[in-house]
C-alpha cells in the first residue's frame, strides 16, 4: 500500500491579527489525509483562531494557507453551537442538509437524531436545550454532510458522560481503526477530554497518524 | 443549469428559514403593523387641519419607510446573536444567495405591513389609488435590496443597530421621492419607471457586493 | 521603497496647485468679465463649481479605490480611498458652503431647495457621514477594509440617482421660484473656469497625497512598533 497521502492543509508562517494583537504568530502546520490532529494550548494561545482560519472562516493576515477541501466537505463545530433556537432540532438539521445537498436527508437526519439520543427531542424547539443537548445537535449539524475535513473546536464541551461517549463512539466510527487510541496525556484536558480535534479523514478510513501542535501564548 | 436550480433551491430554503423563524417568534411583523399605524395616528395630529392629500401621503410614506428600518433592525438578529452567520458563510451556497433569502423575506414583511398601512391611511385620511400600491410594492424591492445588505454591515459594528437609520436614509431619499411623486403626480408613469430604475442599480450592486461584507 | 520619488511628486503637485488656484482667484476678481445678469456676485461661481466637480472627482476616486480593493484584496486601497472620501466630503462641506453664500448673495436667503447642486450635495453629506461613522464603528482590520469599499460604491451610484430623484421631485416640492440660468460663458469667463477647475482638481490632489504619505507613515510606524514588541 503506498504511504503517499494527500496534503490537506498546508500552512507556512500563518499569521491572524486582530487590530494590534496576534492571535496566531508564524506558525506551520501539515495535516494530511488521515491525520487526527489535536491543538494543543492554554487559554489565549489562538486554538479556536486556528481553527476558524483551517476551517476557512478566517483568512490569515500574512503567511500561507492551503487547504485542499472545498467549503461543502468541511465540518466545523465552534464554540457555540450554532443553531436557531426557534427551529426545532429536526428543522435545524434539515434547513443545513437542504444547503449542503445532502443526499436522502430525511433518513440521514433521523440516523444521526438516533445516534445521538435526540430522535425524541426532534420536534422540540432548540431555545428549550439543555447545553448538553444543544451540543449534541451541532455535532449533527457538523457531522451531517459526511464532511473530509473535521474541525472541533471544544467538541466535550457541555456534553454529560453519555453525550461524552456518544462522541467518543462517533470519532472512533469516523476512523475505523481497531487499534485507535489516543496516547495518554496527549492532547487531553483537565477532563480527560480532548479539547480540539481536526480530523481529516482518510479513503480507507484509517487515521495514519496522530499528532498534535501546540500553541503558546502571546 | 444545474447551478442556477441549486442557487434557486439555496435562497428557497434560506428564505423559508427566515419565515419560519417569524413564524415561530413573531418578533418583527407584529411590531411592524402596530409600529406603523401608531406612526400613522401620530402623524394626523401633527398635520393642520387644512392639510393636503400631498402632504399625508408624504407621511404615509415616511411612516413606511420607518417601519421597515425597524423591521430591517430584526433582520440579522439571529445570525449576529448565535454567531449563526459563520455557520452560514461557511456552507457551500453563494453568499449572494444569502442577501437574497433575507431580502426576500424583508419583502414579505414589508407586504404584510404595508396590507395594513395602506387601508389605514384610507380610512384616516384619504383613498389609496393603485398607483400608489404599485409604487410601493417597486418600493418594497427597493427597501429590502439595499436595507438587507446595510443591515448585515451594520450587525457586524460596534454601534450595530443604531448605524443602520443613518446608513439607510441617505439611500431613501430617491425611493421617497419616486413614492411621493407616484402617488400624487399627474404622471405616475415616470416616477414607476425610476422606482424601477432604483431597483434594478442598486439590487445588482447589492447582489454583487453581498459577499465582501460577509467575508473576512 | 521609492518615498523620495513619491515625496518629488507631491510637492510639484502641491506647487502647481498654489499657482493654478492663485492664478486662478486673481483672473476670477480681477480679469474676468462681470456676468451680465448677477453682476460682480456671480464670481463665485469660479469656485463653487470647480469645487463641486472636484468633490464629485474625489468620491469617483474613492470608489475606483475601493472597487481595487475589493478585486485585488490589497489593504493599501483601503487608505487610498479613505483618504479619497475625506477629500470629497471636505470638497462637498465647501460646495454647500460657497453655494450658501452664493445664494444668500443672490437671493438674501442662506438655503434654497431649488438649487439642484445644493441639494444633491446636502444628500451626498449625509451619506458619507455615514461613511466616517460605520467605519468609526468597526475594528481596523479587512473587514472594515471590505465594508467601506462596498458603501464608497453605493455612493457613487447614488449620486447620479439622487440627481435625478431631485429633478423629479422639483414638480411636487414646489420651489420658490428662484431661477438662475447656467452662466453662458464667454469665452474669457470659460479659460478663467478652466483654470480655477484645475487649481482645485490639483488642490485636492495636493491634499490627498499628503494625508495617504501622512497615514501611511503612521502605518509604517505602527507596524515597526509590533514588530519590536
Amino acid at each position: 500500500m503506498s504511504d503517499a497521502r494527500a496534503t490537506v492543509i498546508r500552512a507556512r508562517g500563518l499569521e491572524r491579527r486582530f487590530g494590534e494583537k496576534r492571535a496566531v504568530a508564524g506558525l506551520d502546520l501539515d495535516v494530511a489525509a488521515g491525520d487526527f490532529l489535536v491543538v494543543t494550548g492554554p487559554n489565549g494561545a489562538g486554538k479556536s483562531t486556528l481553527l476558524a482560519l483551517l476551517a476557512g472562516l478566517l483568512a490569515p493576515t500574512r503567511g500561507a494557507l492551503e487547504v485542499a477541501v472545498e467549503r461543502h466537505e468541511v465540518g466545523y463545530l465552534a464554540h457555540e453551537p450554532l443553531l436557531y433556537r426557534e427551529l426545532t432540532a429536526f428543522e435545524n438539521l434539515d434547513f443545513f442538509g437542504r444547503l449542503y445537498r445532502v443526499p436522502e436527508r430525511r433518513e440521514r437526519i433521523g440516523m444521526l437524531l438516533e445516534r445521538f439520543g435526540l430522535w425524541d427531542a426532534r420536534r422540540e424547539r432548540v431555545g428549550a436545550f439543555s447545553r448538553g443537548m444543544a451540543q449534541r445537535l451541532a455535532l449533527c449539524r457538523t457531522l451531517l454532510h459526511e464532511p473530509r475535513l473535521l474541525v472541533l473546536d471544544e467538541p466535550y464541551a457541555g456534553l454529560d458522560s453519555d453525550g461524552a461517549s456518544l462522541l467518543d463512539g462517533e470519532l472512533e466510527t469516523l476512523v475505523s481503526s481497531d487499534t485507535w487510541s489516543v496516547p495518554p496525556g496527549h492532547g487531553r484536558g483537565e477532563n480527560g477530554r480532548l479539547s480540539t480535534v481536526v480530523l481529516a479523514t482518510h479513503d480507507s478510513g484509517r487515521v495514519s497518524r496522530f499528532t498534535t501542535a501546540e500553541l503558546a501564548l502571546g | 443549469m444545474a447551478a442556477v436550480t441549486h442557487y434557486a433551491a439555496d435562497v428557497a430554503a434560506l428564505a423559508r428559514k427566515d419565515l419560519l423563524i417569524e413564524l415561530r417568534s413573531r418578533d418583527t411583523v407584529p411590531a411592524m403593523l402596530l409600529f406603523v399605524v401608531s406612526a400613522l395616528v401620530v402623524f394626523r395630529f401633527s398635520l393642520p387641519a387644512d392639510a393636503s392629500n400631498l402632504a399625508a401621503t408624504g407621511l404615509l410614506w415616511i411612516a413606511v419607510i420607518f417601519t421597515a428600518l425597524l423591521g430591517l433592525t430584526r433582520a440579522f438578529v439571529p445570525e449576529r446573536e448565535q454567531r449563526l452567520m459563520d455557520a452560514l458563510v461557511l456552507s457551500p451556497c453563494d453568499r449572494s444567495a444569502i442577501w437574497l433569502g433575507k431580502a426576500l423575506s424583508v419583502v414579505a414583511f414589508l407586504v404584510l405591513a404595508e396590507a395594513i398601512a395602506l387601508p389605514a391611511f384610507a380610512l384616516f385620511f384619504a383613498p389609496v389609488s393603485w398607483e400608489t400600491a404599485a409604487a410601493f410594492a417597486l418600493a418594497d424591492l427597493g427597501i429590502a435590496a439595499v436595507g438587507t445588505l446595510l443591515a448585515a454591515m451594520a450587525a457586524v459594528t460596534r454601534a450595530r443597530e443604531l448605524l443602520l437609520p443613518l446608513l439607510f436614509l441617505p439611500l431613501a431619499v430617491p425611493i421617497v421621492v419616486g413614492g411621493v411623486g407616484a402617488s400624487v403626480e399627474p404622471d405616475p408613469a415616470r416616477y414607476l419607471a425610476f422606482l424601477g430604475l432604483y431597483d434594478l442599480l442598486f439590487a445588482i450592486l447589492a447582489w454583487a457586493s453581498f459577499e465582501y461584507v460577509v467575508t473576512e | 521603497m521609492s518615498t523620495s520619488l513619491r515625496n518629488n511628486a507631491a510637492v510639484a503637485v502641491a506647487l502647481a496647485a498654489a499657482v493654478l488656484l492663485l492664478t486662478a482667484i486673481a483672473l476670477a476678481l480681477y480679469w474676468a468679465p462681470n456676468d451680465a445678469d448677477q453682476g460682480f456676485s456671480q464670481r463665485i461661481f469660479y469656485i463653487h463649481v470647480p469645487v463641486a466637480l472636484t468633490a464629485y472627482a474625489c468620491f469617483g476616486w474613492g470608489a475606483w479605490k475601493a472597487l481595487r480593493l475589493l478585486w485585488t484584496r490589497e489593504a493599501r486601497y483601503d487608505l487610498e480611498s479613505y483618504t479619497a472620501v475625506h477629500m470629497g466630503v471636505i470638497f462637498g462641506v465647501l460646495t454647500l458652503v460657497t453655494g450658501s453664500i452664493w445664494a444668500r448673495i443672490s437671493w438674501g436667503v442662506w438655503w434654497s431647495w431649488s438649487e439642484r447642486q445644493l441639494v444633491l450635495f446636502l444628500i451626498l453629506f449625509l451619506f458619507y457621514s455615514a461613511y466616517f461613522m460605520l467605519r468609526y464603528s468597526t475594528d481596523p482590520g479587512p473587514r472594515r477594509a471590505r465594508m467601506s469599499a462596498v458603501y464608497a460604491l453605493f455612493g457613487v451610484v447614488l449620486i447620479p440617482i439622487s440627481f435625478l430623484a431631485i429633478r423629479l421631485a422639483e414638480n411636487f416640492i414646489h420651489p420658490v421660484v428662484f431661477t438662475r440660468d447656467g452662466p453662458q460663458m464667454a469665452g474669457s469667463m470659460f479659460f478663467v473656469f478652466c483654470m480655477s477647475l484645475a487649481g482645485t482638481l490639483a488642490l485636492a490632489a495636493a491634499l490627498y497625497l499628503n494625508e495617504l504619505a501622512g497615514k501611511r507613515l503612521d502605518e509604517r510606524l505602527r507596524e515597526l512598533r509590533e514588530a519590536l514588541a
